[in-house]
């Protein structure tokens, strides 16, 4: 007999992540992986190379795009393609794009609605998927904390907080009627920092908006945002000033706000977020529409 | 702060689940709440969210109602009650928690056991001035029951009981009873105030005859190390990767024990044997090198192995060493702890999965149903919600079959209704039942290639047939 060898938290994440993406891969007969370009996105990307490893990925990513983000997100993630040869589906709102939907114009409850909730079920339906990935992490907000790792949805993609499969050990309910779906979230149990310190240790690539530049930024309900383009209203651009900033969550540029900061590199990311005393939220205009803005959200079908 | 040592030191934390029993009462959500904002995992703006309800929902008059930081969903706030399990997560310079936080109260049974069933720790939350109740024989059971081998019992609400040792002592005693006749291997006790932070993070002054730890001292240094034996290697087969006809490998977690290349293994229930060829451990694959190996595995590694021989194996096998089989059988004696409002029915079929195989099964006998409150064992022929029996299990096809005391990741199984899809039970593997323990050769039989093609022939053509795989 000998003494149990103790994997360290990072290895015993990253075991129980590989283990629910192979689960998924086994158990369903169509499943796709959200890719938002994000960190989050970048650590499931590369777990899921390691689960599937020496074969590429046995399901698509797919992207739903709300025309809205950052510039260099659709170049870092078209790169990405290119690196690692994975399958991978682009979605915009078609509805959306005839209307002209801007988060400037129509605000962010709007613009989030048609172009991020009803394009991600237009997504999901026109790609008729039994199971989807998704790096939701429990820390991030508190409905997130209740959910399951695997989260079941009716036809309709509703979320039933209140009637969810009990989830057991490691042992996941995977049964599903035709229809049916589940979002499956392979980093439930990890946090900011740990997604953090993954991605040094490992030396995952993410964008460059995560780290400190000199920008272009407006105030705008007391949040700076990055001046990514001319769809910026005139009267606002006027206010722009160059600061030196970061972004520690990556969304639709009008909707995230930068802070900030001089880290330019990962331990100093990892330094900034120790001594941080506001969530990484904070920065995100959709949470605070109301009071359980997540879990509405949720339940309407939102990731 | 010298940030390169900071993550040097943080890359080898280790990790501890610990699950939280006790009432919204006992102030259990106060002390999670507690916990996370002493150790600096509530942030500025959480911390005005909740401010701002205190207002709305809060019972602490003047002071922020820490249970809010806590108690998630928009329901249970308006009801005051946590009515689910939700994960936490914080940090010291030791190990990474998570903690489930489960409800106290009776009707919610269910999810405590689904929050036990990971935690490594169990903390009972005793309100000093009432000592052990109803409820705290109820987790403590559940704790026991799921194999929870440490059990932290935190006297709390000190504070109105004047910090008095005897109080202390009185109830300590009293759990000491009840952890023997429970056979809780480590019990662990501290008097504690979660309103104001006794003897939480930091030592209580109010409390000078105490000699131990603070809790979250004691988490950070508790030994949860398990003996293992490293020839008790139990791979449940996962996933069948098979990119090209070159590569053919078999992914899954290692359940137990460990495997060295070369090792000698048998594949059950069918009984076949080979080599280990290689082993990749999906932790040591990188962007540049899609193909590295390691020459051993263990327990709970994520790894994929590829084998010396073309042996027929597939999702739901499980590969261990030859030299040290596991009885396999398809009767089996276990703890089931029903979960759905409709209640089981004898003989009637559910799914069993089991680690990564789901087989058809009933449940042919209740031996006993327990009374969480009381331990008294009844004689019933049906299991309601929350309804915890000893039972007889008859698998269609028989597994391998670890007891869960030996192996928790083998012993245990969830029952999914075929017609709701739902989770409706969880059990645990006692034994095998005497009468079919010789069904264990049935494993060993082997089929033709013909009689092969004819099972299979049959179940395309005619599931409705409900014939077994071969």
């Amino acid at each position: 007999m000998i003494d149990e060898k103790r994997l360290t938290h990072l290895k015993q994440l990253e075991a129980e992540s590989i283990h629910i993406l192979r689960e998924v891969a086994a158990e369903f007969s169509n499943p796709v992986m959200m890719y938002s370009v994000g960190k989050d996105s970048s650590v499931m990307l590369h777990l899921a190379m390691k689960a599937f490893a020496p074969a590429k990925l046995p399901f698509p990513l797919l992207h739903v795009d709300t025309l809205w983000k950052f510039k260099e997100m659709i170049e870092f993630r078209d790169q990405r393609v290119k690196d690692l040869g994975f399958d991978l589906v682009v979605h915009s709102n078609p509805e959306g794009i005839a209307m002209d939907i801007s988060p400037f114009k129509h605000g962010s409850k709007v613009h989030t609605d048609v172009m991020k909730t009803e394009a991600l079920k237009q997504a999901l339906n026109a790609g008729a998927y039994d199971a989807v990935i998704g790096g939701a992490r429990r820390d991030e907000e508190k409905s997130r904390a209740k959910e399951r790792i695997f989260s079941f949805r009716d036809k309709h993609h509703r979320w039933d907080p209140k009637n969810q499969r009990p989830e057991l050990w490691n042992v996941y309910n995977t049964a599903i009627q035709k229809g049916e779906s589940v979002r499956v979230f392979p980093i439930s149990n990890w946090t900011e920092l740990d997604i953090w310190q993954y991605i040094y240790l490992e030396g995952i690539p993410i964008p460059s908006l995560y780290f400190a530049k000199e920008q272009e930024v407006v105030e705008m309900d007391g949040v700076k945002i990055l001046v990514d383009d001319e769809r910026m209203p005139e009267e606002l651009r006027k206010t722009a000033k160059k600061e030196m900033v970061r972004f520690r969550t990556l969304g639709c540029y009008p909707l995230t706000g930068a802070i900030n900061s001089t880290a330019t590199t990962l331990p100093e990311i990892i330094k900034e977020m120790l001594l941080s005393t506001s969530s990484e939220r904070e920065g995100r205009l959709i949470d605070k529409d109301q009071e359980g803005a997540m879990e509405l959200k949720k339940i309407e079908g939102y990731f | 702060m010298d940030i390169i040592n900071y993550l040097k030191k943080h890359e080898n934390k280790d990790m501890l689940r610990f699950l939280t029993c006790g009432s919204v009462d006992d102030g259990k959500s106060t002390l999670i709440g507690r916990m996370l904002y002493d150790s600096k995992m509530i942030f500025d703006d959480q911390l005005a969210a909740a401010e701002s309800e205190s207002k709305k929902y809060g019972t602490t008059g003047e002071k922020i109602d820490m249970a809010l930081l806590v108690d998630g969903l928009q329901s249970e706030r308006e009801q005051g009650i946590t009515i689910d399990v939700a994960y936490r997560f914080f940090a010291t310079e030791n190990r990474k928690f998570i903690i489930a936080d489960t409800p106290g109260h009776e009707q919610y049974t269910r999810n405590m056991v689904t929050g036990a069933s990971t935690a490594d720790v169990a903390i009972i939350l005793i309100d000093a001035r009432k000592g052990i109740l109803t409820q705290t024989r109820r987790h403590s059971f559940i704790v026991s029951l799921l194999g929870i081998e440490h059990v932290v019992v935190a006297i709390n609400k000190m504070d109105l009981v004047d910090f008095s040792e005897e109080k202390y002592e009185e109830i300590k005693k009293a759990y000491g009873a009840l952890a023997d006749e429970l056979g809780i291997k480590n019990t662990y006790y501290i008097p504690l105030s979660a309103l104001d932070g006794d003897n939480v993070v930091d030592k209580s002054t109010k409390t000078p005859w105490f000699t131990g730890k603070p809790l979250l001292g004691l988490l950070d240094s508790m030994d949860i190390s398990k003996e293992i034996k490293p020839e008790n290697f139990r791979f449940p087969v996962q996933y069948v990767n098979r990119p090209n006809l070159d590569f053919r490998g078999f992914c899954g977690t290692i359940a137990a024990g460990s495997v060295k290349v070369g090792d000698e293994i048998t594949v059950l229930p069918s009984g076949k044997t080979t080599k280990v060829k290689s082993i990749i451990n999906g932790g040591d694959i990188t962007e540049a090198n899609r193909t590295a190996t390691t020459g051993e595995a263990y327990a709970p590694m994520a790894v994929t192995i590829t084998t010396e021989d073309e042996v027929d194996i597939s999702r739901g096998d499980m590969i261990v060493h030859t030299k040290n089989l596991p009885t396999v059988s398809n009767a089996l004696k276990v703890m089931l702890v029903w979960m759905d409002e409709k209640p089981m029915t004898l003989g009637r079929a559910y799914d069993i999965k089991r680690a990564t195989s789901v087989v058809s099964g009933s449940f042919e006998h209740i031996n006993y149903k327990i009374d969480v409150n009381t331990y008294e064992r009844t004689e019933v022929t049906s299991l309601e919600l929350n309804d915890i029996a000893s039972c007889k299990m008859l698998l269609t096809r028989p597994i391998a079959a670890d007891s869960y005391k030996e192996n928790k990741e083998t012993g245990s199984f969830i029952v999914v209704d075929r017609i709701s899809n739902n989770t409706v039970g969880a059990g645990m593997i006692v034994g095998v039942t005497k009468r079919d323990v010789d069904s264990a050769h049935l494993s060993n039989k082997t089929y033709s290639d013909a009689e092969k093609a004819l099972n299979k022939y049959i179940r395309d053509n005619f599931p409705e047939w409900e014939c077994k795989e071969i």
